[in-house]
């Protein structure tokens, strides 16, 4: 069952028709409908590139958010192997929003971390949405400093609404526990490389890629506040999610002007729910690529390298 | 307000009401309602004399107690782009600015000085809660790098008092990336061995709290002041449940390891001075007020130079 956002309701329509004659096709095989459902076919295609070619920051976000777009978990069963996960933080819990372990890419072993929302409302739960706790963060900088040690490239998935903001979460140092996760990741002597697969959502984000570099899934988002937080604090309204979209300037393609993100990563039409295996296989191809460059980069490079591009974040702005 | 201030009609009133004239020389205590005249007030570092309730301070006026003889220099601090986004909400973001800078008399957000604290020299940056709610952007980004440099080249500590909303919404990603750009900052102070003491005041949240403002060697805050990484409003929202007293408070957070301890703003410069010259090697400090150090000093007077405000 394909799940339609609200902007895409004139797309269910058409695609929900084309369904209906190929059904009735089937039940009665003197009908022949395959010329008429083939024209809706092309509709809708028309239809769908008209919305995805220029979608609003706002519909860019619901996009980020769908439901059926591959997670980490996703990503870490079709392009590793041997992927090994490694839990707890060794001071409270495991944190099941994050997950990470061993893992290789193409023979490479690598650390791989990241965000997992979950798929169903079962494990969404169980995931906490994608919402860390502190004893995420901390499993997070116990797999980095081990990365650190044995001399593996570090690669972050990032997918969340944000850190938990939660009772529990408070008592045992939410801010701590991001605050030295970004310093883990700034500390690195081997390569980190992130990948925001869906929503970058502030702190709970930057705790992840503070990286050397940073690749964005076209439709993927990065902000320091949901739309709907700033639209509630700024606009007092927190329906103005809109223009509160717009004004963040959260997209892919503003961040990458403004020096944040260094590669949009194309994904297919109607984005990448529509063709989960040729995303991620885009990502994967992206992450060779990636982890090719740090060849014969040592440790005191790495590190003053991406030092050195955080320093040199924001210099140039962005035209009105 | 009472009737004689309401009966002159707003607009007219707010022409004649400019801060030359010393509108306030009363003010009365948020916590207890006692009514504090502005000299006593400000003697003890606006800290409520019945109750102990701590005001918020600005950054000179923190500065000008804090250094001996009230003598510092302030640190340049590199001017980032202005309205990075071009931001738009209600109001345009430059015109936010504005409003700010009139009311406090200040460029931004954060302050940068040098100075010497019973007679040790150190590096002091405040963040101004007054300023849009002291929120951090790249000005203070810059500010705080420029304060982690002016220690790693003069050899000093630096000993930074937070207080800040969160990010700067205005300044979108640029904002959130000064998590990453003042952690930095912080690992440069550690690399060069120098104390980095940070001094919570009310109140510290969001992506502060989760960036500079929790990396510290020690960790102070004043009593009672709000420390958090999400806020109360938005914890209860989410738990739907009422959150129990005290809450985020700092005596709240010296409870679960957070904080190494909670000092009244009246002690804490004679605290800072010890902690500095123990994690410096240096013998113990003659307390109390000290006269201006030399006039040779880098912080010898300037026109930057504040007296008590």
């Amino acid at each position: 069952m394909t799940h339609y956002l609200d902007f895409e309701k004139p797309l269910a329509e058409i695609e929900g028709k084309a369904e209906e004659l190929r059904t009735m096709a089937r039940q009665n095989e003197e009908m022949d409908v395959e010329a008429e459902a083939k024209a809706l076919d092309k509709k809708a295609a028309e239809l769908l590139r008209e919305l995805y070619g220029k979608l609003t920051p706002w519909r860019k976000c619901q996009v980020a958010r769908h439901p059926n777009r591959p997670h980490t978990r996703d990503y870490i069963n079709t392009i590793f192997t041997e992927y090994t996960p490694l839990a707890g933080d060794r001071n409270f819990a495991d944190d099941h929003a994050v997950m990470g372990g061993l893992a290789r890419l193409d023979d490479r072993p690598v650390m791989v971390i990241g965000h997992e929302k979950g798929d169903d409302t079962k494990s969404r739960i169980a995931r906490n949405f994608g919402m860390a706790r502190p004893e995420g963060y901390r499993k997070a900088i116990r797999l980095m400093a081990m990365a650190d040690k044995f001399n593996l490239p570090v690669i972050t998935l990032v997918d969340t609404p944000g850190a938990y903001p939660g009772k529990g979460a408070e008592e045992r140092g939410q801010s701590e526990a991001i605050a030295r996760s970004t310093e883990a990741c700034l500390g690195l002597g081997v390569p980190l490389m992130s990948v925001i697969i869906g929503e970058g959502g502030s702190g709970g984000a930057v705790a992840f890629a503070s990286a050397s570099q940073v690749a964005m899934l076209e439709h993927s988002v990065y902000s320091v506040i949901s739309p709907e937080g700033c639209a509630s604090i700024l606009w007092k309204d927190s329906e103005k999610m809109r223009e509160a979209a717009e004004a963040l300037r959260l997209t892919a393609q503003d961040l990458k002007q403004l020096g944040v993100c260094d590669r949009i990563i194309p994904e297919p039409m109607g984005g990448a729910h529509r063709d989960r295996d040729a995303t991620i296989d885009a990502v994967k191809r992206t992450l060779v690529d990636m982890l090719d460059s740090f060849d014969g980069k040592d440790a005191d490079t790495l590190r003053a390298e991406r030092r050195r591009k955080f320093l040199d974040m924001g210099s140039v702005g962005l035209a009105a | 307000m009472n009737w004689i201030s309401n009966y002159v009609r707003p607009r007219i009133n707010s022409i004649f009401s400019r801060r030359e004239v010393p509108e306030n020389l009363w003010t009365k205590c948020d916590e207890c309602g006692t009514m504090l005249f502005h000299r006593e007030l400000s003697d003890n570092l606006n800290v409520c004399t019945s109750c102990d309730h701590h005001m918020p301070i600005s950054p000179r006026a923190r500065f000008a107690t804090l250094f001996d003889g009230g003598t510092f220099a302030t640190v340049d601090v590199p001017e980032p782009v202005e309205d990075p986004l071009k931001f738009r909400d209600q109001k345009r973001y430059p015109d936010r600015m504005k409003t700010a800078q009139r009311a406090t008399g200040e460029k931004e957000a954060m302050l940068v000085a040098t100075g010497e604290i019973g007679r040790t020299p150190i590096v002091a940056a405040c963040q101004d809660f007054s300023f849009m709610a002291g929120s951090m952007g790249m000005y203070v980004g810059n500010a705080i790098i420029a304060a982690a440099e002016k220690a790693v080249e003069l050899n000093r500590p630096l000993i930074l008092f937070s207080a800040a909303g969160g990010a700067r919404m205005q300044e979108g990603i640029l904002s959130l990336m000064q998590m990453p750009r003042t952690t930095v900052a912080v690992q440069m102070l550690k690399e060069a061995g120098l104390p980095y003491i940070v001094v919570l005041t009310h109140p510290t949240t969001g992506g502060v709290t989760a960036s500079y403002a929790m990396l510290g060697d020690v960790h102070i805050a004043e009593p009672n002041a709000l420390i958090c990484f999400a806020g109360p409003r938005v914890i209860e929202q989410t738990i739907r449940e009422k959150l129990p007293e005290g809450f985020q408070r700092a005596e709240y957070l010296l409870d679960h390891g957070m904080l190494d301890r909670v000092t009244p703003r009246t002690e804490l410069r004679d605290e800072l001075i010890t902690i500095t010259r123990m994690l410096l090697g240096l013998p113990p400090a003659i307390m109390g007020d000290l006269p201006a150090p030399d006039a040779t000093d880098d912080a010898a007077p300037s026109d930057d130079t504040a007296p008590a405000a």
